[in-house]
Order: structure tokens, then sequence, then C-alpha cells
């Protein structure tokens, strides 16, 4: 970042401020450059990488769409074809954002994505599926329909057996809409922002070894890193 | 792009190798408008499922010996949540273990529900201008326990032989005691659609949005079941991973789903607590990957990667 026109450097003073402290982990964290790159490395051309961005996509379609039907509230579904619809598509871009999201994870898995400290990464990534899971039941369990009521019939019975259900009632839909419209959506946000903020500190992961006879055309590279970095 | 790329690149160190130029913030203006339009597609071909929720009432309505046999497990207590343990109630040995640990018991009984009292009595106490109904009722609640229990099985055996006309169960007459208009009397008020009203709004409470109650009614009956059979949503037929119609669910609680298909849980009495342990186990490996010896290095053997990188292989080895 460049600084303002004519001010002097930091001082002393200022560096032990908690806003300039801040400001410089951050920048010095992730420049501009490097938080918006307009050039990546060669090897990131496969449409496996695609899946990413298209899981960040859908995941705005359906708080968008949810959003929507958050402002004109529950009845508004059920009984109107436009409320219908836009139920329809949050459900669709749902099931794309859980498709999208698993292709992603898998890609991720064969690249060994987690390689050269990228273990943070990986585990963003991981909390983010399973969370959106929580998410997606309480959305189930928000319809307010038939299968709201079996799921929570059935889904009672796995959360009281391990004592969440006491305080994690699936029939109580107060609670679950309260989940689903603003705590889990507000968790998935947050880890995909980490999760894209980590990305693009770290970048892409680049490819395993290539084979023996090309490597050894090659001069010898220092020793990759197989596991992540805690 | 310049250069060529480094066989075996640090994966810690910057990329020494050649860069091209990559839109990112077109890629994802793309990839919105992409998948916006295949929601929208998807919507338009398929809509979504809204089955009506089953109610009290319909219940009521559409198999009345069913419901009126369940209420009378309601009122003895030995209805599946009379008997459930907690959260709901204290029952003996009715809670799930893992090995020796009792999760379930720990938070103890949470959400209070006593079936005879809040399924049948009170219900019964609401109905308006009805004083023979409400000495009915009073006579069955001073009534000993022997002398309860007594009277809801000769009842049950009643049932066996019961007709139903207009809605409207007909028992020959038997030792019963008050239990037969309490029965007929319930059966009236859920026919009427006010057990709903007031198993969702009791106390005295005008806003509520908690269904627990109507819920856990619903499910001691067969009618209820014999829906979501028909459906394919019971636990055998991969549950609660599906969803009604032909739509695709929740498939990604395929594993959790796929425990429940196979012994030993299928039989047994610990299976929501077995694999719900099981599921939090999985489910932490799964996020520490990168930590665990052998499951960090598996990709590396698996080699799909190359498929992946194709283009970057088929240069540095050419």
């Amino acid at each position: 970042v460049s600084a303002e026109p004519g001010r002097p450097p930091v001082s002393a003073a200022e560096r032990k401020m908690w806003t300039t402290w801040v400001r410089e982990r951050a920048v010095g964290s992730l420049p501009p450059e490097k938080l918006l790159p307009d050039r990546q490395p060669s090897y990131v051309s496969s449409w496996i990488y695609v899946f990413g961005v298209a899981a960040i996509s859908s995941l705005i379609v359906v708080v968008l769409s949810g959003v929507i039907l958050g402002l004109k509230g529950p009845e508004w579904w059920h009984v109107s074809s436009v409320g219908h619809f836009f139920n329809s598509i949050h459900l669709w871009a749902v099931e794309l954002f859980f498709f999208t999201m698993v292709v992603h994870l898998w890609g991720k898995f064969f690249m060994g994505a987690w390689r050269g400290g990228r273990g943070g990464t990986w585990v963003t990534g991981a909390v983010t599926f399973l969370v959106a899971i929580g998410a997606a039941f309480t959305g189930y369990l928000s319809q307010q329909n038939f299968d709201s009521q079996w799921i929570a019939s059935e889904g009672k019975d796995g959360l009281n057996s391990v004592g969440i259900g006491a305080f994690f009632n699936v029939a109580d839909f107060g609670q679950m809409y309260t989940f689903h419209v603003i705590l889990l959506p507000v968790a998935v946000s947050a880890l995909v922002i980490w999760h894209v903020l980590l990305v693009r500190r770290h970048g892409v992961v680049p490819p395993y070894p290539a084979k023996a006879k090309a490597a050894a055309a090659s001069p010898p590279p220092p020793a990759p890193s197989e596991g992540a970095a805690p | 792009m310049n250069g060529r790329a480094p066989a075996s690149p640090d994966p810690a160190a910057p990329w020494p190798g050649p860069f091209v130029r990559y839109d990112l913030v077109k890629e994802l203006a793309v990839a919105l408008g992409v998948v916006a339009g295949l929601a929208v597609v998807l919507t338009i071909l398929f809509s979504s499922p809204d089955d009506p929720p089953t109610t009290l009432q319909s219940w009521a309505q559409a198999a009345p010996a069913d419901f009126v046999a369940t209420s009378l497990t309601e009122l003895n207590g030995t209805s599946e949540v009379a008997e459930y343990g907690p959260p709901y109630n204290h029952t003996p040995e009715a809670t799930q273990k893992i090995g020796p640990l009792d999760l379930q018991s720990t938070p103890g009984v949470r959400i209070p529900i006593d079936t005879a009292r809040d399924f049948v009595l009170e219900p019964l106490k609401t109905i308006p201008g009805s004083p023979r109904l409400q000495l009915a009722v009073a006579a069955y609640e001073a009534a000993p326990p022997a002398r309860q229990e007594a009277w809801t099985s000769a009842y049950e055996k009643a049932l066996e032989g019961a007709r139903y006309r207009r809605g409207v169960v007909v028992v020959p007459a038997g030792p019963y005691g008050p239990v037969a208009p309490m029965m007929a009397a319930l059966l009236g008020l859920a026919q009427s659609g006010g057990l709903d009203g007031d198993l969702l709004a009791g106390n005295h409470r005008f806003y509520q949005t908690n269904y627990t109650k109507p819920l856990l009614f619903l499910s001691g009956g067969e009618y209820f079941e014999e829906r979501a059979e028909g459906q394919h949503l019971l636990g055998t037929q991969w549950g609660m991973m599906n969803e009604t119609g032909s739509y695709p669910g929740q498939v990604w609680l395929w594993l959790y789903t796929f425990w429940y298909q196979i012994e030993p849980f299928l039989e047994s009495p610990n299976a929501d607590a077995l694999i719900f342990a099981l599921m939090a186990v999985l489910s932490l490996a799964f996020v520490c990957i990168p930590f665990i010896p052998g499951l960090k290095s598996l990709p590396r053997h698996l080699r799909v990667y190359r498929a992946i990188w194709r283009d970057h292989y088929r240069e540095v080895e050419s």
C-alpha cells in the first residue's frame, strides 16, 4: 500500500499502536498483489480449479436466495408460487454448492493440497464442509412440511443419544430457523473467507515431483515436505 | 508464459517456474452467472417438493383407529416417547450407550414430557361445556395406578374389536372406567384440529414456534411412519438423507446413513450413539488428514494428480 503523499515513515510510537500493528500484519501477510493476483503458476491449468470458485458462486446464490426467503418470511414459500420458485432456487443452489464443494475437496485431496505448510487451508475447507452440512440440515428442518417433520423425528434420536438433543432440539422450529438463517450461514461464510485468504497467502500447491528421468536432468531440488506445517 | 517448469518444485517455496495470466475476478463473475443460471434452469425443470405436514387432525381423520391406539399408549405410559428417557423423561435403562459411556443421561431431563398429562389429560381439560368428560378425567386422575392400568388394559383389548363409524370409535360395553369417554373425546378434539393448537400453544402462550410435543405425539403412531415409508424415508430406506418425491435430498449424509444399513448397527439398541461416535471420529480424521502419517501421503501413491496436472508433467517430462 502506498503511503499518503508527504507522510513520514511510521514512527516507533506509531508501531506500538494496535491499529498500526494490525494494518502492518495484514498488509505484510497479504499485500494487494498477493490478495488479488493477476497471474498464476503455469501448472494452474485444469478444470478441477474451477470447482473452488464454483462452490463460492453457489454459496453466493444460496445466501442471496436465502435472504429473499428470510425477508418474505416462512409462510411465503408455501402459499405463493413466487415464494416456491425462490425456495426451489435455494434448494438447487444448495445441491450445486455441495456438488462443487465435494468435487473441489476430492480434487484437493488427490493433489495433496496440504503440502508446503498448507495444512490450515485444508482444515478450514474441511471444517467448512462439516459446518455446511449443519447449515443444510437446519434448512431441511426449517421447511415446515412433511420432509422437515420426518427429518426432525429421525434426527432427534441421533442427537439425543449423545446428549446434544437436550440443547439442540430439532423439533423446535424457532431454534432451528435461527441456526439456519443466522448462526450457521455466518459461520460458513467466515470459514470460506478465512479459507480463501489462506489460499491467497500460501498460493496454489505445486505438483508432486515429476518422473525420476526428467528430475535427474534438473538441478536437485530441496527436499519437499510431504505434510503440512502445523 | 516464459521459462520452463521445474520438475520437482518445493511445495513450500515460491514457484520458480513460469506464470500465466489468470483473471480471478472474471472467473468468479462467470462462475456466478453460470451457477445462478443453472439453479434457475433446474428450478424451472424440477421445481422442489413441498408435501404438506401431517397434523394431529389429518391423522385422527384418516386413521382414527391408529390415533386412539396411540393415544392409549400415551395415557398408560407405554408409548415410545413415554419410555424414551432423557431429555424427555426419566426411564431406567432407556438410554443409549457407547460402551460404558452414557452421554444421553448427562444433560438430564431438559425437555420434560409427561405423555399422559401433556398429550391426553391437559388437552381434555380444555374442552368447554363437557361436565361429564371433566368428571371422567377427574376420576381417572384420582384413581390409583393399578386401577388406571386395569381400565386402559381392558380398553386396549376392546380396541381390537372396535368399529369406527363416521370417525367415532365404538367399543362394546366393558370395564374401562372413564377411559372410553376420554378416548372418544380426545379423538373428537383431534379431528376438529383443537389438539394441534393445544399441544402447540399449551400453557396459554400465544406465540409458539416449538413443535416438539405434537411431533412426538405424531411419531408414536403408525400413520406417520407409513407415510414416511411411502416416501422411502425410513431408516432402513437410507432414511433422512432422502427427500419426499424423486429429489436428491441430503446426499452428503450418505456415509452417516450407510452405517444404519449394516451390522452391527442394524440390530444394535445403541446404534444412534455408536454411529454418531463413529462419524465424529471419521470427521475428525477427515479434518486432520494433513497431519496423519500414511494418510497424508496417500495421494502421492494414488497418482491421480498426474491426470490433474497432465499439462505440467507433459512439459517437464518431454
